[in-house]
């Protein structure tokens, strides 16, 4: 059966359907998740994709950690389901807890829409398993608030568990050590602000974001079956 | 939770020390060019003022500083002060 991909969507998200597309081509089959579902059985992976959930009012993500659907998602990555968050996805994750650090305003306050070479650091994660450290991507940002932010100590140990799973060759928008992702401690939760869905055809100028996805896929398919059982 | 009383709040938000602040340093540069040249240590941050109904002073404390801690704030970048009064005192 092929992989069951959810998408959640929040008043505000506007990349859903690229993320649809991106993972049906590859095979997934994929649905949208509405904010105020409660449930998210079925499903083998689920995608926080990007837009302005909840218009971004007050900070990116802080309004959306409050949305139904989020403590779903909380127990779908506690019982190590695979949960991947982009660019606005991610900001919502660090709001929520389920991942460190925080999202800032860009260095310099430019919105950045542009293709950028992020390096991949560590093959230790659901979004990443299938790709050689060092590798580098051609992937597209497109954020304000992209700035990654944490403290010293969390910094620390993010290096220390090779936890940034993504950094930026040529920093854009100042970021703390270049960070352009990073996982939670068992891996299966990752946030990154490059969007892999607009870089998985050639079509699009770059399908380097394909192996990312395709990593994704291939964690659900492996670990998603046991969650998706319950 | 909720009292006899009103009171009016005043969170004000503010980044962290240490934190970098690219919109209070893209306001510092600005300062230049009006003149002030002497402007240094520009940090931009929120307030957020509403009314509550609580018991007394403390429970609008309490209250408002819960909120100012799980939502108006990201504790990871920012920290919050919290003042109340009843309101009708003051003006």
């Amino acid at each position: 059966m092929a992989t069951r991909v959810g998408v959640v969507v929040f008043p505000g998200t506007n990349c859903e359907h690229d993320a649809v597309l991106a993972v049906e081509r590859m095979g997934a089959s994929a649905d949208l998740v509405w904010h105020g579902d409660t449930s998210v059985a079925g499903f083998d992976a689920l995608i926080l994709p990007g837009g302005f959930a909840h218009g971004d009012y007050l900070r990116p993500g802080a309004i959306a950690r409050f949305s139904p659907v989020m403590e779903v998602v909380a127990r779908f990555a506690a019982e190590g389901g695979p949960v991947v968050g982009i660019c606005n996805g991610f900001q919502v994750l660090t709001e929520a807890g389920l991942l460190p650090g925080a999202l800032q305003k860009n260095r310099g306050l430019r919105f950045l829409c542009t293709t950028v070479t992020v390096r991949v650091e560590s093959s230790d994660s659901v979004l990443t398993s299938g790709v050689a450290v060092g590798t580098e991507l051609r992937i597209p940002i497109n954020h304000f608030e992209g700035n990654y932010t944490c403290d010293a100590e969390t910094l620390a140990r993010l290096r220390a568990e090779e936890r940034v799973v993504l950094r930026y060759v040529d920093n854009p928008n100042g970021s703390v050590d270049s960070i352009a992702g990073v996982c939670n401690e068992h891996r299966n939760v990752v946030g990154l602000m490059p969007h892999p869905e607009r870089a998985s055809d050639p079509l699009l100028g770059s399908a380097d974001g394909a192996v990312l996805l395709g990593s994704l896929l291939d964690s659900a398919a492996v670990g998603g079956s046991g969650a998706s059982a319950a | 939770m909720a009292g006899s009383a009103h009171f009016s709040v005043l969170v004000e938000v503010r980044l962290r020390d240490g934190i970098a602040d690219p919109q209070g340093a893209t306001i510092e540069r600005a300062l230049p060019a009006l003149g002030f040249t002497g402007v240094t240590g520009v940090r931009a941050g929120k307030s957020f003022r509403f009314d509550i109904a609580a018991a007394d002073d403390a429970d609008a404390l309490a209250q408002a500083t819960v909120v100012a801690d799980r939502l108006l704030a990201n504790p990871v970048i920012e920290e919050s002060a919290v003042t109340v009064q009843p309101v009708g005192a003051g003006a």
